[in-house]
């Protein structure tokens, strides 16, 4: 049934490494960009070009004393922030990051990819439970109502791609895209997709689970140290997923656009890869610096009210196409 | 009462006060200096000028000043038509003053500070050259800095009028008018601090209290009352950084009215005194030294000690502290700590206030008496609040002569005019001069017991049902007529005596003086005054039984416990050294070090009053709670907390409960329940400042907020300050008002009794018609040697206040006195010394008018002591006697009717 | 319908303008001043770190009136008046706790003889905060700060040594008060 060609220890230990390591890098990759687009500087200060900001942040989260609030449900508290990173991680299995290089290589990958994003946001609902604290039960049912009415037309919106590629094997989907990225015929689906994978992600500006303004600090109000730690993980490690998978359905993955191919495949692979990811989560950094959080009740309304109607029309219009050309 | 309009508004007022009091008492804000609700008006200052209107199509009106102004039935005046004139008459008032508000002691609290605000003065236009003046050394207790004066002429008023005292007075002309002594020197008034509040600036301020400066709203304060004598004077301690920095007046119209004597006011510093006890001490022997012990440890011990002990109370020690001893060792072997003789004659003052027809005399009644006799008391020395009270009361003839012509009584110059010298009768009999002598009429010179005997036939010679005395001089028999000729034709006579004298039948003969003078419901004024703060307090409580310090001395038990007392002031030193040389355990409580404390073998740290609450009973019987101002260091206590286990206010409510006549003491605080919207009163202004900053270089991080005793109050500037209850009133203060004089928005009426009648609790209420005499004794027998009679020293006597600097300048150390024929007969020249049987050598001074064969012995003063000294003692030349460097003689003023000395001014 | 259709067009067309304008933002040079290694000028009223001055004779300036205590909103301030042998107030000690300082200022707006003043230096970090209590010792400088005339005592009434009664700036010497004459 599963078919480990590529699920090498070499391949295993590459990809956590650089996964693990391009997330928490996003970190201080994150607040530099912030900076720049603010006309400031962001952290400079640790090692050259305060690259090392990110182990100042890491030994000042891990030093910092592991409070456990005493009116909490302590098992799930603790319970909680792991999830994120651990989900977020096993997304990051299946993506294929060139051929022959990845983790997990599922004929289900697609689904796979909508499993874990679902599980994640227990992480999100337990945290917040688990708190006994207002803020964090509001900014918990934020949580899972905007990932619950967001992965519906997320999965919708990306039916089409299913269609066009007859297939929810990632490389497969990838592979269709020989002839031509379905981000144009699918440009509504790409919309649509993206929008819905920031709001899934609860990034800037869909950010209102943890919307400071209103609920201190939302879902993770209670917890500090470590803890906290592993949700900002979790989150940066979704943020390098949401980026990886936007060019792998609708941007040719690891195919090198315009024939711009060298080397052999794995290294060219890895490279255009990458650059499209890189392109996607700079992308997202610019999102954050540049949009302002909407209210949750816009949130919610435009996900229903447009997105879906958005990504049915896409669906109906490429089932018509498929259908008309195969006659 | 008149209805009168003030800037279109209609009030009823009382017509016959001035216009000014009757503002301030409808809580209007109208500048003024010079008036003093005590003092009356005399329009000096022209800062309460208010524009009168002749009708109501008057619209010009004309300039009047409010306290010189009657206030007219259906009049219409208004003050804010007037404000013009009062900013530019404060003006000219500012033109000289200095600009010495920030190095100026009165800053902060200053009425001119208040008033120029007030009046709208708020830029300088003089740019000339201004007046200056030097400055006078007042003694100990006052600093001078004249040119911050406005030319109120309060101080006069206060200090020449009010007080009497004769040496300070107004000099120069015009402006260049300057207050101060003949020459410098130390003010001769026992009331001298007074200047400090009555001054409106900073002329007259406080000198202890400049020492160790600190702002009014620095001051954490609380209510509390004097332990200076008898009288329980309220007062105001203020503390910062944890040392007691000065005393103020509490107003209470029925105690203290407005004014403290200077031993109330600069004597607390005790407090701080370094012969303080800082920390509990104990020694297992005789011989070893003192170890200190935690806190913790000394109460176990004093628990240990407490079996099988016997419990000496004392004086001085609030009731609840006497009443835990008593609880704690047993009301069987619970001992007074006062001598029989005292014990027996505070019995009979309860005995008299109870069951002879008399009204006993608060402040209040005794400056209303138009005919006063004074019966053996030294009273500037025992208990000068009521000596200044005496003052006032020999001038209502001038004020009964101002109302028979219909003159205002507040109209102070007119009425000083109209009486010029013409007092209401005082008559003194005493065995020595005392300082009433200038307004009395006549002081008898006769040892106690005569005086007894004189006023018994006093008695008899108003109702000749009482007792009569057989053996009195043709001149006793003259006065005796025309005392009682006096008393009989006064409106309100009072009689004054007290314990003082040691002669128990100076009382019965007061008694039966008042007793005779009683005709249905119009009862004579009785005043006796007691020893100490708490005398009658202790009385109540020993209340049907005679254990005084004789019968402890007596009591065989091996171990005793002392409160607050240093018995050597209390019984003869060789009675007292065998009293504790057969104990084998002594525990003192006390918080300065004395000779009883010394021999200890347990030393508990006991609180003063500034840092405990407590209820003393003053000399009318009335009991009066003071709150604790700070919390002392942790080693020392309460002494009641020491000796019990119970809250503070459990101690009182049992205290209550168990002795006769004192249920009122827990009506004395509003409870602990109290509080205003949730907050409790605060002992600190709403502006303290340091708070963050005052303990930091111990510690930076600030401590918790130390708890309360009673409950009441809290030591922080968080709560609600006294609306409710003036009981609780730490610090007057009103917006605008930062002054002292702020106390009138608490008033009910500008001048009169608090709001709230918070003036404490008559323990004592009498209600008996019926006349009932006391037997008068025979005439004495003839002793060998001096007859002794105490002389008491307002400053050195009292054991507490002679531990403060000040007071110490203004003592001296013991004394004798002697009439001039037998300081001759001794042989004796100015610089001699006089040798006292069996007690050592001592100074003397001569007065004339002291009877031939009687010593006069000083009290309290370090050097001698009086309890040593039978009541005849023969004397002797010293040998080779050198007078030392505590002998003062300067400070014993004896007399008022002495020649003023101006020569040698400057 | 349409109208609706142009309406989400509109919006979404301006966060693009958005996202475009921020990205722009990415060539601009940074405001940043980076001040470890570039000081940045202080003003000379800016309100840094307190100190006590000195008058013009070098002698203190602080007359322990109490007022930047009493005006001190955190009440960070505390001191005790003392005097000299000549009557000359001055402070017996006198403590700010800089861990409760928040440089407002108005202890130096309260103080009557320019004796406190802020001053441009704000590197006051420390990492004990029981070393932030200064006392007088450590504010105290030598010199008169921002206000190099002014002399308290020459304008007050108080006498002090070197300057008696009537010495000070517009007196006339003191009143003869033995004398009646106008």
């Amino acid at each position: 049934m599963f078919s480990f060609e590529v699920g090498s220890l070499l391949n295993i230990a590459l990809v956590l490494v650089a996964g693990l390591v391009i997330s928490i890098m996003m970190i201080w990759v994150e607040r530099r960009f912030l900076g720049f687009f603010s006309d400031r500087l962001g952290p400079n200060r640790v090692g050259p070009f305060g690259i090392f900001q990110v182990i100042a942040d890491a030994v000042k989260m891990l030093a910092k004393e592991d409070w456990i609030p005493p009116f909490s449900d302590k098992f799930t508290f603790v319970i909680a922030p792991m999830i994120l990173p651990i989900v977020m991680l096993m997304s990051l299995g299946v993506i294929p990051f060139a051929p022959g290089v990845g983790v997990m290589d599922l004929n289900i990958g697609l689904l796979w990819i909508f499993a874990m994003a679902g599980l994640a946001s227990y992480s999100t609902m337990l945290g917040g439970l688990a708190s006994n604290n207002k803020f964090a039960l509001l900014g918990a049912l934020r949580g899972a109502g905007q990932m619950i009415s967001y992965e519906v037309f997320m999965g919708i919106s990306i039916l089409g791609i299913v269609v066009l590629s007859d297939s929810f094997n990632l490389r497969e989907i990838v592979e269709a895209q020989e002839d031509g990225w379905f981000v144009i015929p699918q440009f509504f689906g790409f919309v649509v997709f993206m929008v819905a994978g920031i709001a899934e992600s609860h990034r800037w500006p869909f950010d209102l689970p943890e919307g400071e303004a209103e609920i201190i600090s939302g879902y993770n109000t209670e917890y500090s140290g470590m803890k906290f730690g592993l949700f900002m993980i979790g989150e940066y490690i979704g943020m390098v997923v949401m980026s990886a998978i936007i060019p792998v359905l609708f941007f040719g993955g690891w195919l090198a656009p315009f024939g711009l191919e060298f080397g052999n495949e794995i290294i060219s692979g890895l490279f255009w890869m990458g650059a499209k990811t890189s392109f996607f989560l700079l992308f997202f950094v610019l999102v954050r610096a540049a949009l302002v959080r909407p209210r949750y009740d816009q949130l919610m309304s435009y996900g229903w009210l447009v997105m879906l109607p958005l990504s049915l029309i896409n669906l109906l219009i490429t089932g018509a196409v498929v259908l008309y050309q195969a006659g | 009462m008149a209805s009168i309009t003030i800037d279109g508004k209609v009030f009823e007022v009382d017509a016959k006060n001035n216009l000014l009091q009757e503002c301030l008492s409808h809580a209007m804000d109208l500048p003024y200096f010079c008036w003093h609700p005590s003092m009356g008006s005399v329009g000096s200052c022209r800062q309460c000028a208010v524009i009168e209107y002749a009708n109501e199509d008057d619209e010009k009106g004309r300039l009047v000043m409010a306290c010189m102004t009657e206030p007219r039935e259906g009049a219409r005046y208004s003050i804010e038509a007037a404000s013009t004139f009062r900013a530019q008459a404060i003006e000219s008032i500012m033109i000289n003053h200095p600009h010495d508000c920030p190095v100026c002691e009165e800053g902060g609290e200053c009425h001119l500070q208040d008033m120029t605000v007030m009046s709208g003065h708020t830029y300088r236009r003089y740019d000339g050259k201004k007046k200056t003046h030097h400055n006078q050394y007042l003694g100990p207790f006052i600093n001078h800095e004249m040119n911050r004066c406005i030319t109120c002429y309060r101080c006069v008023r206060y200090y020449k009028d009010y007080a009497g005292g004769t040496d300070f007075g107004p000099q120069a002309s015009h402006d260049n008018t300057y207050f101060g002594r003949w020459q410098e020197g130390s003010l001769e008034s026992e009331f001298s601090g007074n200047l400090v509040e009555v001054c409106p600036t900073g002329v007259f301020t406080d000198k202890p209290f400049s020492k160790h400066y600190s702002r009014k709203w620095d001051l954490q304060s609380s209510p509390s009352v004097c332990t200076g004598c008898s009288v329980g004077c309220n007062t105001n301690p203020g503390e910062r950084y944890g040392s007691l920095r000065r005393i103020v007046n509490r107003f209470n119209d029925e105690v203290n009215g407005y004014f403290l004597c200077d031993k109330g006011r600069f004597g607390a510093e005790y407090v701080n005194s370094s012969e303080r006890i800082p920390v509990s001490m104990i020694r297992n022997s005789h011989d070893a030294d003192p170890v200190q012990i935690e806190a913790d440890i000394a109460k176990e011990a004093l628990s240990k000690a407490a079996k099988g002990s016997i419990g000496i109370g004392s004086p001085r020690a609030s009731m609840e502290a006497n009443f835990a001893l008593r609880d704690l060792v047993g009301e069987e072997n619970f001992y007074a700590g006062i001598a029989e003789n005292e014990l027996g004659m505070l019995d009979k003052i309860i005995d008299i206030y109870q069951n002879k027809p008399v009204n006993i005399a608060n402040i209040k009644d005794i400056e209303n008496s138009d005919a006063v006799l004074i019966l053996g008391e030294d009273l500037t020395n025992t208990a000068a609040r009521l000596a200044l009270g005496v003052r006032q009361s020999v001038k209502n003839l001038g004020r009964q002569m101002g109302a028979d012509l219909n003159f205002p009584i507040w109209h102070d110059a007119a009425i000083r005019q109209l009486a010029m010298d013409k007092l209401s009768p005082l008559y003194i009999l005493s065995p020595h001069t005392t300082r009433l002598d200038d307004v009395s009429h006549t002081t008898h010179i006769s040892s106690a017991a005569n005086s007894a005997r004189i006023g018994m036939a006093i008695a008899n010679a108003i109702d000749s049902s009482a007792p009569a005395v057989k053996g009195l001089t043709k001149d006793e028999k003259a006065l005796v007529a025309e005392i009682a000729e006096t008393l009989k034709s006064a409106k309100q006579a009072l009689i004054i005596s007290g314990t003082s004298s040691r002669e128990p039948a100076l009382l019965e003969a007061a008694s039966n003086i008042a007793t005779a003078l009683q005709d249905g419901d119009n009862k004579a004024n009785l005043a006796l005054v007691s020893a100490e703060s708490n005398s009658m307090g202790l009385a109540l409580m020993m209340q049907g039984n005679n254990k005084a310090l004789e019968q402890a001395i007596s009591a065989v038990k091996k171990s005793a416990i002392v409160l607050e007392n240093d018995l050597y002031r209390r019984a003869s030193s060789s009675d007292v050294d065998a009293f504790i040389n057969g104990l084998d355990q002594l525990v003192v409580l006390d918080h300065l070090k004395n000779r009883t404390g010394e021999q200890a073998n347990l030393v508990i740290a006991a609180a003063t009053f500034a840092e405990s609450s407590g209820t003393f009973v003053n000399y009318e019987g009335r009991a009066q709670h003071y709150y604790s101002t700070f919390k002392p260091d942790s080693a020392i206590r309460s002494s009641a907390l020491w000796l019990s286990d119970k809250p503070f206010n459990e101690i009182t409510a049992a205290c209550a409960d168990a002795i006769a006549n004192c249920d009122g003491i827990t009506d004395l605080t509003p409870g602990e329940n109290y509080n205003f919207a949730g907050l409790k009163v605060p002992r600190q202004h709403h502006r303290y400042s340091g708070r963050t900053s005052m303990r930091a270089n111990i510690n930076v991080h600030e401590p918790k907020q130390e708890q309360d005793e009673d409950g009441v109050m809290v030591y922080s500037m968080e709560g609600v300050p006294a609306i409710k209850d003036a009981s609780v009133l730490n610090s007057p203060w009103a917006p605008g008002w930062n002054s002292n004089q702020s106390i009138f928005k608490f008033q009910e009426n500008a001048g009169g009794a608090l709001k709230q009648g918070s003036n404490g609790q008559r323990l004592l209420l009498n209600t008996c018609t019926k006349k009932t005499w006391y037997e008068a004794a025979g005439s004495n027998d003839a002793k060998e040697g001096f007859e002794v009679f105490p002389l008491y020293h307002l400053f050195g006597s009292e054991e507490l206040s002679a531990y403060t600097p000040a007071i110490q300048e203004k003592a001296t150390s013991a004394y004798i006195s002697l009439n001039p024929e037998d300081a001759e007969k001794l042989g004796l020249q100015a610089s001699d010394g006089v040798q006292v049987e069996h007690n050592g050598a001592v100074p003397f001074i001569v007065r004339e008018a002291t009877q031939v064969g009687t010593v006069g012995i000083s009290v309290g003063l370090k050097g001698l002591n009086f309890q040593d000294i039978s009541s005849a003692v023969a004397l002797d030349k010293a040998d080779n006697w050198k007078n030392s460097e505590t002998w003062l003689a300067a400070n014993i003023i004896a007399s008022d009717k002495r020649e003023v000395n101006i020569e040698g001014v400057d | 319908m349409f109208k609706a259709l142009g309406k989400q067009i509109k919006i979404i067309w301006t966060q693009l303008v958005s996202l475009w304008l921020v990205f722009l933002h990415l060539f601009n040079k940074a405001d940043t001043v980076e001040y470890p290694d570039v000081m940045p000028y202080m003003f000379p009223r800016w309100r840094g770190r307190i100190i006590l001055t000195r008058d013009p004779d070098g002698e203190e300036r602080c007359v322990a009136c109490n007022l930047c205590a009493v005006a001190c909103p955190v009440d960070c301030i505390s001191l005790q008046k003392t005097e000299d042998e000549t009557g000359r107030w001055y402070p017996e000690f006198f403590r700010i706790n800089f861990s409760r300082c928040i440089m407002c200022g108005f202890c130096e707006e309260a103080c009557p003889t320019h004796a406190i003043q802020l001053t441009p230096d704000f590197e006051m970090a420390e990492y004990v905060r029981q070393d932030m209590v200064w006392e007088k010792e450590h504010m105290l400088i030598n010199g008169t700060g921002k206000y190099h005339d002014y002399n308290f005592y020459n304008v007050a009434g108080k006498a002090i040594g070197g300057k008696g009664k009537g010495e000070a700036q517009n007196e006339l010497p003191p009143v003869d008060r033995k004398s009646l004459l106008p």
